[in-house]
């Protein structure tokens, strides 16, 4: 990510499309402010649909902080280019967006501009939210236009210059941002279509599982091929997906609906607030987009789905060689009582084996679980797993994740490990110190698996 | 045989090495503030104190500890020295049955020894890996600060002639 | 904790002479001769059943005052307050006294810990016993010294005449002297006087917790003990078929493999060897289940739908009175868990046929009765010590673990053999606090005021104990197995499903219910409060129901429909230390609510006002802050009492807010923190303040668990009144306050 790419960027925009042009690229006119609407002007059915809506779209994941009140804003969004703070949506006439009329929030959306006409950065995902149709905007704002008003001032973002001018967005969204609504495809069914229009749009999955290019924007030709959050690594969600069991659209819905997924295992770090979000949203659209990103990751080649198959009987063995290594004996001691013991997800450890974790070619989402472990939703039945960052240090946790590495999966052991464990554990991941969390626990299995 | 240092001593224990640090503590060293309340990493109980940093002991395996100095309660002071966290502990009268405390004021000791003066809020967050059945709550965040005026008052002492600690 | 040390009770080191008093209970109540002498008026508290001072206070010849109280310590800070209120009465030093609890071998039968009883039970009869041995050492100096006993005063454990000359109560004393029945009325000190009793005296048991001194049973360690561990059924009724023990005894340090039915524990040299060993052979065992248990879903309906022993239990009318708007509602609460932080544990040893049990139980001769029985020897056979374990809250695993232990011991002649329960069979196996469903009706006349009240309550019996050895795991597992005893409703006025059902307010016209539901689906016993907690919840929250529909402020509502005046003070005390104001609106997204109880309608009053915030887009309710106001007649200690007020305010909101045990149709599910949540300090509130109206010289009240109906029912008021929506349900849960925010 070089900021000379950038700004060769709008240079060359500046360049090629002339004064004026840029000027009217750059320059967006203000709407007019109206005084804010009170909250029995909108109709409850439309604020309930909203309700459904803002959690596909997991507004409150970025617009609500630890400790802050809802959607007012405050979260620190780590960027290569500096940090963006999410801003208030709260209905706050001063410091919220109270003033904004629906005009003004769907120009939000669909062109990434604030009320006053100033360039919002793509860390607001408009790039996806383009594709929400406008009668999905109405709703959104019946929504957040009747959630209570809080009075909380924007913090100042930390960007380096010239990031910090928003006129640079301007050449940014020339080059990435392919404005308008979704439309569908005719050759796939409508349940596929409904999956594409929320994977696509609201639910942004793609702005986590999508790398990105030099300029920060999402490589279209690399779709879902897996992307960056914090000091998290965001998997695979195409045919590339790294987990030791494929992927099928039941295999999703489950996890995406109740949390986890006993060969998958449990939704952890940012991905526990999505499907804690998800498991409010009516089933359909669940299901909708389970489907889609189904058809993304492909069905299986019968050589993966037999891996997948005899990953799924090992696991189901109690076999365990006596350990050897330092590894080994931390595993045997520290992990085993849990992840061997068979009680299944997502109270029970998943058994190793089945995690994408461990075979991924990314060790930091490992590192970053086992250095803080999973803390539990308040009240609410919810794993629980020990951090280790203080019982062990880095070469023990290196032992521990190289063993992990060799027993539990068949790819090439991973390099670098103390290193990326040194990182993992300095970095102190801003979504495990800002995040509110969580809300939901995964799902009660209403049968447990009997013998 | 295994060396373990233990509240500054050297011990030898016979011990497999993924006996889990609870155990050893409890069992092969005869110490009784560290508790099993779960042996799972749920409730705190168990909390010592492992170079500095408050650990789950039950999750410890005795592999982990070589070379790491473990402090447990009984380290810090006993009846008649206490340490400034057993003495607020016991002038805030911080317990009801008791068995939780143990591992609160190792877990408050690491975080006074890190925090001089925590807040109330970074307190609680601190706590949030320990369970009180008894509802003790209150006083214990009480004893916490507590123990930290008195770390102060004992820190001031050796400047103040002929004022006992 | 030396267990060599034999002491017999009666063994007294004799100063000088022996004095023997004789004394007869009926003299002071002289009849025409011929007549029959009425029978005579019992002594108060527990010296009715064990009427011997020595069963009580102890005085040997250097000074050293023991007193024997038959209750556990089980951190309500008993034997602290014990030993103040023996100090007072005594006239020694706080300090000068040391106090034994329970123990079959060494002090009287006080039955359970448990009630809230102790203050007025042991308390008292403590207290007693203490003042009439001041009176004996007084009247035995007075014969020495040659002067009028009302020329000596006592003094720091001596009786001083008035020309100085003083005599310790250790030469006092002699043999027997304490032998001695207690009268039934005693010359207690005027409460004015009082120098410890209503202090609060730092407990005595804190001081070793603190510096890891050895404080509870799972502390106890013995020459030569192994360490053992059950593998307990994966399910109500499932029956062992198959289990390899051969393989297991050739783990590292196995000692032995019990079986003895359908109960299969493992004994090892060390702690770890022996859940390892556990580990193994829970998972070579094999067991047949069978599905029988009611779904949980719907639990309320399937308790209903069992057969009851129905029983109206109140009744009251005056057609003169008849109400004009009615309201009816049903509230109802899962099963839910005591949650001990220690699981139970229990240490045995059987020698020369004589077994020796240390045990955190609530009640050391109940349990003691029920070992006998189980291992068919005699109970004098066999002695119960109690030692102290974390917080019981009630009938938890305690007894079993005794049994455990002491059918362990029994297979294993000689050493001393020590039991710990894991987690996850603490959970799964504990004595749940039973389910319930009342159901209530009321109508309100033209004034505002109840006219008509209907309450109905649906419930187990709350108590398996006594049981006999059928109430205990080990019996019923082994293959001489002892059935479960039928169940009994406990009779009121303390009543078990019906505690605290029968309103204490007055109205004309009321009807209680009692649907006593002998099966148990669920295993069930005793949980703190018993059905007060949700006869209380129910009571109040319609109360503040009734209140709304009568537009009147919930507390003026409750003061209009209340006589008693010491209900009046606290009520008022609660209202006006929180601020409580008619009319008063609180902030956004915060609610204030109220509720009142005399916990039994016999023991200590308290009322509870809260303030409670919650976040209206996920549900979420916060105690913000709760002032409580208690009035416990005489206060013994006022921190102790301040501490389990706290305490049963924190507990409740945890029970009220998060707390269910849940189970497929199989097994119990919650088996441990992740499946059974209950409050951590993210939760907790952000200041609670107790009131404590004292009542010198009225009796004891008990206070230990006068706070979890009330604490319950002022979180629900608040929560209603913070987002208008009405929860009868328990657990308040986030998603249940959620969907009724959403509805």
């Amino acid at each position: 990510m070089k900021k000379s790419g950038i700004i060769g960027g709008v240079v060359a925009v500046l360049l090629v499309g002339g004064a004026a042009a840029a000027f009217a690229i750059a320059w967006r006119p203000p709407i007019a402010a109206i005084e804010p609407a009170a909250k029995r002007s909108f109709d409850p059915a439309e604020v309930k649909r909203g309700r459904e809506l803002a959690a596909l779209g997991n507004c409150n994941s970025c617009h609500t902080v630890r400790g802050g009140k809802n959607f007012a804003g405050g979260l620190p969004v780590p960027t290569p280019f500096g940090t963006v703070f999410s801003s208030n949506i709260t209905p706050d006439p001063e410091t919220g967006i109270g003033r904004w009329p629906e005009e003004a929030f769907r120009r939000a959306m669909r062109a990434g501009v604030d009320r006053e006409g100033r360039h919002l950065y793509p860390t607001f995902p408009y790039d996806h939210f383009t594709n929400v149709s406008d009668d999905d905007d109405r709703a959104l704002y019946a929504f957040l236009m009747t959630r209570e008003a809080v009075r909380v001032s924007a913090k100042q973002n930390q960007l380096s210059f010239p990031f910090d001018h928003r006129v640079m967005i301007a050449g940014w969204k020339l080059l990435f941002l392919h404005a308008g609504a979704y439309k569908p495809d005719t050759s796939k069914s409508a349940e596929w279509n409904r999956g594409a229009y929320l994977v696509e749009g609201l639910a942004h999955c793609g702005a986590c599982h999508t790398p990105r290019n030099a300029l920060g924007a999402e490589q279209t030709t690399a779709s879902f091929a897996g992307g960056d959050v914090d000091n998290w690594r965001a998997y695979p969600i195409n045919a590339e997906s790294p987990a030791p069991v494929p992927w099928d659209a039941d295999a999703l819905y489950t996890y995406l609906r109740d949390g986890f997924q006993p060969d998958h295992g449990t939704a952890r770090g940012p991905m526990a607030e999505v499907v804690s979000n998800l498991s409010a949203v009516p089933a359909g659209d669940v299901r909708a987009i389970a489907t889609y990103m189904a058809d993304v990751f492909g069905a299986p080649s019968p050589v993966r789905k037999l891996q997948g198959e005899t990953v799924l009987a090992q696991a189901k063995q109690n076999a365990a060689p006596p350990p050897e290594s330092e590894g080994g004996k931390i595993y045997a001691a520290a992990c085993a009582g849990c992840h061997d013991s068979g009680r299944p997800p997502p109270y029970g450890g998943i058994h190793l084996g089945l995690s994408t974790a461990i075979s991924a070619g990314d060790p930091r989402n490992l590192a970053n679980i086992v250095l803080s472990g999973v803390a539990p939703v308040e009240g609410e039945r919810s794993p629980i797993m020990p951090g280790f960052a203080v019982s062990m240090n880095d070469r023990e946790l290196a032992a521990l994740l190289g063993y992990l590495r060799l027993r539990f999966s068949r790819q090439p052991a991973w390099s670098d490990l103390e290193r990326t464990i040194a990182e993992a554990r300095r970095t102190q991941t801003a979504y495990v110190q800002n995040s509110a969390g969580p809300t939901n626990a995964p799902a009660d299995p209403a049968q447990r698996d009997k013998p | 045989m295994t060396t373990l240092k233990v509240n500054g001593r050297d011990h030898q224990v016979d011990a497999e090495p993924d006996t889990p640090l609870l155990y050893v503590l409890r069992d092969d060293l005869k110490l009784n503030a560290a508790k099993f309340g779960c042996g799972l990493g749920q409730c705190g109980s168990c909390t010592v104190i492992v170079d500095g940093k408050a650990v789950l002991s039950c999750v410890t395996p005795l592999v982990l500890l070589e070379g790491k100095q473990v402090t447990t309660l009984e380290g810090l002071g006993n009846v008649s020295a206490p340490a400034p966290i057993q003495r607020a502990f016991i002038e805030e009268q911080a317990a009801q049955c008791g068995y939780c405390i143990a591992g609160m004021m190792m877990r408050a000791q690491a975080l006074l020894q890190r925090v001089r003066h925590p807040t109330d809020e970074q307190i609680r967050a601190e706590l949030g890996p320990h369970l009180c059945r008894c509802g003790t709550h209150m006083r214990i965040i009480r004893a916490v600060k507590r123990a930290a005026q008195l770390m102060d008052t004992a820190a001031l002492a050796p400047t103040n002639q002929g004022i006992a600690r | 904790m030396n267990a060599s040390v034999i002491l017999d009770r009666r063994k007294v080191l004799a100063g000088g002479g022996a004095l023997i008093v004789s004394f007869s209970l009926t003299s002071a109540f002289a009849q025409d001769q011929g007549a029959p002498a009425p029978p005579a008026p019992k002594p108060p508290g527990s010296l009715a059943t064990a009427p011997y001072l020595d069963s009580w206070i102890r005085i040997d010849a250097d000074n050293t005052i023991t007193i024997f109280t038959g209750k556990a310590e089980l951190g309500q800070g008993f034997k602290t307050a014990f030993q103040q209120i023996a100090a007072e009465e005594l006239d020694v030093a706080f300090d000068a006294l040391k106090v034994v609890t329970a123990d079959t071998k060494l002090t009287a039968n006080e039955g359970y810990t448990a009630g809230s009883n102790s203050m007025h039970n042991s308390g008292v009869a403590i207290q007693n016993a203490a003042a009439q041995v001041r009176a004996l050492l007084i009247a035995e100096a007075a014969k020495r010294l040659a002067v009028a006993a009302d020329d000596l005063r006592t003094e720091n454990g001596g009786v001083i005449a008035q020309d100085g000359r003083r005599l310790s109560y250790g030469e006092l004393v002699a043999e027997n002297m304490l032998h001695v029945q207690a009268q039934p009325v005693s010359d207690l000190k005027d409460p004015a006087t009082f120098k410890v009793m209503g202090q609060s005296i730092p407990r005595v048991d804190i001081p070793a917790k603190v510096t890891g001194g050895a404080a509870y049973v799972q502390d106890l360690r013995m020459p030569g003990m192994a360490h053992a561990r059950v593998v307990r059924p994966p399910s109500y009724g499932a029956q062992l078929t198959d289990c390899d023990a051969v393989v297991i005894e050739q783990m590292p340090g196995v000692v032995k493999v019990v079986r003895d039915g359908n109960f299969l524990a493992v004994v090892a040299e060390k702690e770890f060897q022996a859940i390892r060993a556990m580990q193994a052979l829970a998972a070579n065992a094999k067991w047949q289940e069978s599905a029988r248990l009611p779904k949980q879903d719907d639990l309320p309906a399937a308790l209903m739908a069992l057969p009851s022993q129905d029983k109206t239990i109140f009744e009251k009318n005056d057609t003169s009175v008849s109400g004009s708007k009615t309201i009816e509602a049903t509230y109802t609460r899962p099963y839910q868990s005591h949650g001990s932080i220690g699981p139970s544990c229990a240490v045995a040893q059987f020698v020369d046929g004589a077994m020796t049990v240390w045990s955190h139980t609530q009640g050391v001769y109940p349990d003691r009765a029920a070992i006998a029985e189980m291992l068919r020897m005699p109970a004098a056979s066999i002695r119960l010590i109690h030692v102290e374990g974390s917080g019981c809250y009630g009938h938890n695993g305690a007894d079993d673990a005794a049994a455990d232990a002491a059918l362990i011991a029994h297979a294993l002649p000689g050493r001393p053999v020590r039991v710990q329960w894991m987690r996850e069979q603490e959970h799964a196996w504990e004595p749940f606090g039973p389910a319930m469903v009342t159901k209530l009706k009321a109508s309100l006349d033209n004034g505002g005021k109840v006219a008509d009240w209907q309450f109905e309550v649906w419930s187990n019996t709350h108590s398996m104990r006594p049981g006999g050895a059928g109430a205990m795991l080990a019996a019923q597992h082994m293959a001489q197995s002892i059935k479960p005893p039928e169940p009994k409703p406990l009779p009121l006025p303390e009543g078990g499903g019906d505690r605290n059902a029968i309103p204490i307010y007055k109205f004309p016209n009321a009807r209680v219910v009692h649907h006593f539901i002998p099966d148990m689906p669920v295993r069930i016993s005793a949980m703190r409060a018993l059905g007060a907690y949700h006869n209380v919840f129910s009571i109040e929250s319609f109360m503040d129901e009734l209140a709304l529909l009568a537009n009147t402020d919930p507390v003026a509502f409750r003061l209009k429909h209340l006589d008693d005046p010491r209900g009046r003070d606290v009520i008022e005390k609660a209202a006006k230390e929180f601020g409580w104001q008619r009319g008063q609106q609180a902030p956004p997204n915060r609610g204030y609510g109220f509720a009142f109880a005399r916990y039994k309608n016999l023991a200590a009053y308290c009322a509870i006002a809260s303030e409670v915030e919650v976040n209206r887009e996920t549900g979420r309710a916060r105690l913000v802050r709760a002032v409580a106001a208690v009035d416990s007649g005489q206060i013994v200690s006022p921190d102790g009492l301040t501490n389990q007020i706290e305490g049963a305010i924190v507990q409740s909101t945890s029970w009220t807010l998060y707390e269910a045990v849940t189970f497929d149709d199989t097994r119990i599910t919650s088996i441990d923190w992740q499946t059974y949540p209950i409050l951590r300090f993210d939760a907790v509130p952000d200041r609670i303040d107790v009131h404590i109206i004292n009542r010198p010289g009225k009796p004891f009240l008990g206070s230990g668990e006068t706070g979890q109906g009330p604490a319950a029912a002022s979180l629900a008021n608040a929560i209603a009144n913070a987002t208008g929506k009405r929860l009868r349900n328990l657990p308040l849960t986030r998603k249940r306050i959620k969907d009724a925010i959403d509805a």
